[in-house]
Parts: C-alpha cells; sequence; structure tokens
C-alpha cells in the first residue's frame, strides 16, 4: 500500500497489521503533539548564551585589571563561573535559568557545572560513597567519557600525521 | 440494581466483574502536597501539608510519611482502628514500592503490595471490592501514593539540573489517597448523603501501541484507557451515556483528545462526559504543569476529595473511575523498548 497522505486516527483504529497499526498511531500523536517552537527557542538561548559569556568576559577583564595574564584571567573566570553555577544550583535557581533558557544555559561551561552539582544534591541522602560518591557523574559521565575518548582520537591522528610529515 | 441483585454469576463479558453484594466505600481521605493545595482542587483535600519533606530526611521517606497521614486520616473519618482492617491493598511508584512498604509497616494490618504505575488506585480499589464481595473481608484500605520530587529521581533527571520539559510532559502529584471498602455500610442515622458503592470493575489488558517517547504519558496510555473502557460498554452492553461521568487518570490534554478521537471511531461519543484528573488537579496556565498532573496520587486524590463529594451530593449517579499507568522503568526506557499503558476501570454508583 502507498503511504496516506494524512494519518488519521482510523487508520490506527481499524489497522489490523499492529505494526502498521503503531505506525499509524506515532505519526497520529505526532500530529496532535504541541511542540516548542525551534525559532524562539533559539534566539532565548542566544540571549540567555550570550548574556552568560558577556559576563565571563567582564570577569576576564576584571582579573586582567587585577595584573592577571590573559590564560591566568581565562582561568580565574571559569572557575568564577562555576562557582555561581554551583551556588545556582544550590539555591534551587540554575533550573529555572535553564527552562526560559535552554541549550543556552547548558553550551557554556556553567551547565556543566550545573550537571554535576545537581546529582550530588540529589544523592547526598545516600552518602557520600554510595551516594554521591557513585553517582555524582550520572550526568556528565558520558561527557566527560567521551570527551576524553576524542581527544584521545584526535591526538592518535595527530601523532600518524606528525610520523608522515604533512604537519 | 434490583437486577443485579438477582445475578449469580459476578463475571460479565470479558474482562468484567459485576458485583453481587456491591460493597461500600464508607470512607476516602487524601493528603495532598503544597502545589496541589493551590490547585483548582485545594480546597477540598483533607490535609495539605506545605514541606514537601513531610518533615522527613528524604523524598522517599517523605513519600512514607504522605502514606501513613492518608491511612491514619481515612481510619479516623471512619472511626475505626487499624486492627478493624482485615487487608491492606496498596503501592507506589518507588522501586520495589518502599513508599508504600516503610509508610504502612506500623500499621500492622495484612497487606497486598501491588503495582500498575499511575492506575494503581484502580487496581486497589478492583482488588479491595472483589476482596470484600468475595467475602474475604469485611474492610479492606486500598491506597497509594505519588511524591513529584521521588518520582523525578526514579524516572527522569535530578531535581536540580537544568532542562526543559516538553509540552506533552506532565506533573508528578505529590499526594496519598486512601479508601476503606466494606461489606457493611456504616453510615450514622440522620446523615442524607448518598452511599457510595463499587458495583463493578473492567480489568485492563496491558496495551502497547509502539509509543517510545516517555515524555509523552498521555499518547502512550490513551490506547490502554481505550481498550478499557470500550470492553466495558461491551461487557455491560451499554453506551456512554450510562455513566454521568467517565474520568480518567492522568491522560492530560494530549491524551484525553486521543482518547475521545479513538472511541469515537468505535462509535462511542464520549467527549460531552469525559473528565480526567490530572486535568483537574491543577490550573495549567498559572501552575505550568503542562499536559497536566499524573502519578498514582493523581488519580487517587481527585477520587477521594472530589469524585467521592460529588456522589455524596448526588451531584452524579454513576461515574466510571479509570486511573492509567505507563508501564515503563528507566532501564526499559534506556534499552530502547515502548512504553505499554494500561488502565483498570472500577464502576461507582451513589446509592
Amino acid at each position: 500500500m502507498a503511504k496516506q497522505n494524512k494519518p488519521s486516527v482510523s487508520g490506527v483504529v481499524k489497522e489490523k497489521n499492529k505494526t502498521t497499526r503503531n505506525e499509524n498511531y506515532n505519526q497520529y500523536v505526532k500530529q496532535v503533539t504541541p511542540k516548542f517552537s525551534c525559532f524562539k527557542n533559539c534566539v532565548k538561548a542566544f540571549v540567555i548564551g550570550g548574556i552568560i559569556c558577556v559576563i565571563g568576559q567582564g570577569f576576564i577583564k576584571y582579573y586582567e585589571s587585577l595584573g592577571a595574564d590573559k590564560e591566568l584571567a581565562k582561568s580565574y573566570n571559569t572557575i568564577t563561573l562555576v562557582f555561581l553555577a554551583i551556588l545556582l544550583t544550590g539555591l534551587g535557581l540554575y533550573q529555572k535559568l535553564a527552562k526560559f533558557g535552554g541549550a543556552g544555559t547548558l553550551v557554556p561551561i556553567t551547565g556543566f557545572a550545573n550537571s554535576v552539582a545537581a546529582p550530588a544534591v540529589e544523592y547526598k541522602k545516600e552518602g557520600q560513597v554510595f551516594g554521591v560518591g557513585a553517582k555524582i557523574f550520572t550526568v556528565a559521565g558520558p561527557v566527560i567519557l567521551y570527551g576524553i575518548f576524542s581527544t584521545w582520537v584526535l591526538g592518535l591522528f595527530y601523532y600518524i600525521l606528525k610520523q608522515v610529515g604533512i604537519v | 440494581m434490583t437486577e443485579k441483585a438477582k445475578r449469580k454469576s459476578k463475571i460479565a463479558g470479558k474482562q468484567s466483574v459485576l458485583f453481587t453484594n456491591p460493597p461500600y466505600i464508607i470512607a476516602g481521605a487524601g493528603v495532598a502536597g503544597k502545589k496541589e493545595g493551590e490547585g483548582p482542587l485545594g480546597s477540598l483535600f483533607d490535609i495539605v501539608k506545605e514541606d514537601p519533606m513531610f518533615g522527613k530526611k528524604n523524598w522517599e521517606d517523605a513519600e512514607s510519611e504522605l502514606m501513613k497521614e492518608a491511612a491514619q486520616e481515612v481510619l479516623k473519618k471512619a472511626g475505626m482502628k487499624s486492627d478493624s482492617i482485615r487487608y491492606l491493598v496498596g503501592g507506589d511508584l518507588l522501586g520495589q514500592l518502599i513508599a508504600t512498604s516503610f509508610g504502612i509497616a506500623e500499621l500492622n494490618i495484612p497487606m497486598f503490595g501491588i503495582y500498575g504505575a499511575c492506575s494503581t488506585m484502580g487496581e486497589a480499589m478492583s482488588l479491595g471490592a472483589m476482596l470484600v464481595d468475595g467475602g474475604y473481608a469485611e474492610k479492606v484500605m486500598s491506597l497509594t501514593s505519588s511524591h513529584f520530587a521521588g518520582a523525578e529521581k526514579q524516572f527522569r533527571m535530578p531535581l536540580d539540573y537544568g532542562n526543559q520539559r516538553p509540552y506533552s510532559a506532565t506533573w508528578t502529584v505529590t499526594g496519598s489517597g486512601a479508601v476503606i471498602i466494606a461489606k457493611d455500610n456504616h453510615k450514622k442515622a440522620g446523615n442524607n448523603e448518598a452511599d457510595i458503592v463499587i458495583a463493578g470493575l473492567t480489568t485492563g489488558k496491558i496495551v502497547d501501541y509502539g509509543i517510545k517517547d516517555s515524555m509523552n504519558m498521555g499518547a502512550a496510555m490513551a490506547p490502554a484507557a481505550f481498550d478499557t473502557i470500550k470492553q466495558n460498554f461491551e461487557d455491560l452492553d451499554v453506551k456512554p451515556d450510562y455513566y454521568d461521568k467517565i474520568i480518567t487518570g492522568d491522560l492530560g490534554y494530549i491524551g484525553k483528545n486521543i482518547l475521545i478521537d479513538l472511541l469515537k471511531e468505535k462509535g462511542y461519543d464520549i467527549s460531552s462526559n469525559h473528565m480526567d484528573c490530572g486535568i483537574e488537579i491543577y490550573d495549567k496556565d498559572s501552575q505550568d504543569t503542562h499536559a497536566g498532573g499524573s502519578g498514582c496520587g493523581c488519580s487517587a486524590l481527585t477520587f477521594t476529595c472530589y469524585i467521592m463529594k460529588q456522589l455524596r451530593e448526588r451531584n452524579w449517579t454513576r461515574v466510571l473511575f479509570v486511573p492509567t499507568g505507563a508501564l515503563l522503568s528507566q532501564v526499559s526506557f534506556n534499552e530502547g523498548n515502548t512504553v505499554p499503558g494500561i488502565a483498570h476501570a472500577v464502576i461507582v454508583e451513589a446509592v
């Protein structure tokens, strides 16, 4: 059978074949489920993410004005942003910011700090070892693992390219 | 009723039961959290607690406390001590039913722990009524609970993790509801309120239409509600207008529309008398709950505090109460499985 152009609910109720019925149902559900506007979300993420970066830039300038060189000022900035994100997480405010800002709060280093601090708060009640210790990286773990793995792969490529004299 | 009283068999149709001696629901009590207390039904709950921790140190203990208070409250309302209850049938959403086990331990009542996800209240009331009508108990307590934070931890992300909930997501109700089902009516003299009986039930099957999105549980459960309600109509040979209200547990706004669409296709129009507890319990505009409320406590609270009141006041005389559950776990979800649904229907009448 050729694909129906509009999946309707009758294609769900009347369909005898289970696989086709489930496909029809999933298409029908897609139609009736409201979605966030991607454009609006992108704008909000851009603004909030941008503000976080401007604040970061402000910190860099401030630390430079105190006499730190560029690299050191950057490190201080990272530490400050991570501290602020953890503080906001502990106060229960980061979640509210993320609800509005979406990826704008996820992508900067603050998002990473939140993803480590939130499980720490949640699992503290299960003890320091099996709670915080074992579960602190439940959200951030994949990022750490695959982050390190991809740098290893890139390092390998770099080594090979260096050996053959391309770089 | 007279026709039903003459019945010899309790078995009706394929999946239904019509009781020969319909058991009475002699009392119901609901304990709710702060957010639920601020919702449209807030003033009806027996107890509303401001503290999300319920004076305990963690979410799991908090939910146990919640359930314990609901059990104590329903005993108080029925004017009974826990030793007059023969069986307790209950469950919750937490792994291995720890909210129930730790919550009701000190009540010292013989207990059956059950899991039906958010359909647990329907399952508990079904089994409780069968125990009573079957003559195995004079009085049974059916109860369930859910806690927003405990459920988030069990099924989703740590509470403070920053993410966006989709529009189709539901908000787990913090609350517990308990009823006492009894063989005899325990009404005091001079009370003009209607008696509430469980006339029958339709037990649901596991229904899976291949939905994989765990954040759209309304869509995952609607086919189960559809299947059970359709079966109830067929087994009893009735039409939707047989009931004053057909009340689903926690389909939410998306699931409600799907259910109505599905039943319409089968020739049953329930659009005028359908109601969903998940829609009733919160005000979605001011409380930011997206598709509605969910969790065992959603249907249990709405039933014990709102539906029972409507029946007592004879605003409704017969309702079909259909709590709905999504039978997933974090493991089944991670392993790529679908989200199967289940729905248990209980026929509740004011007599």
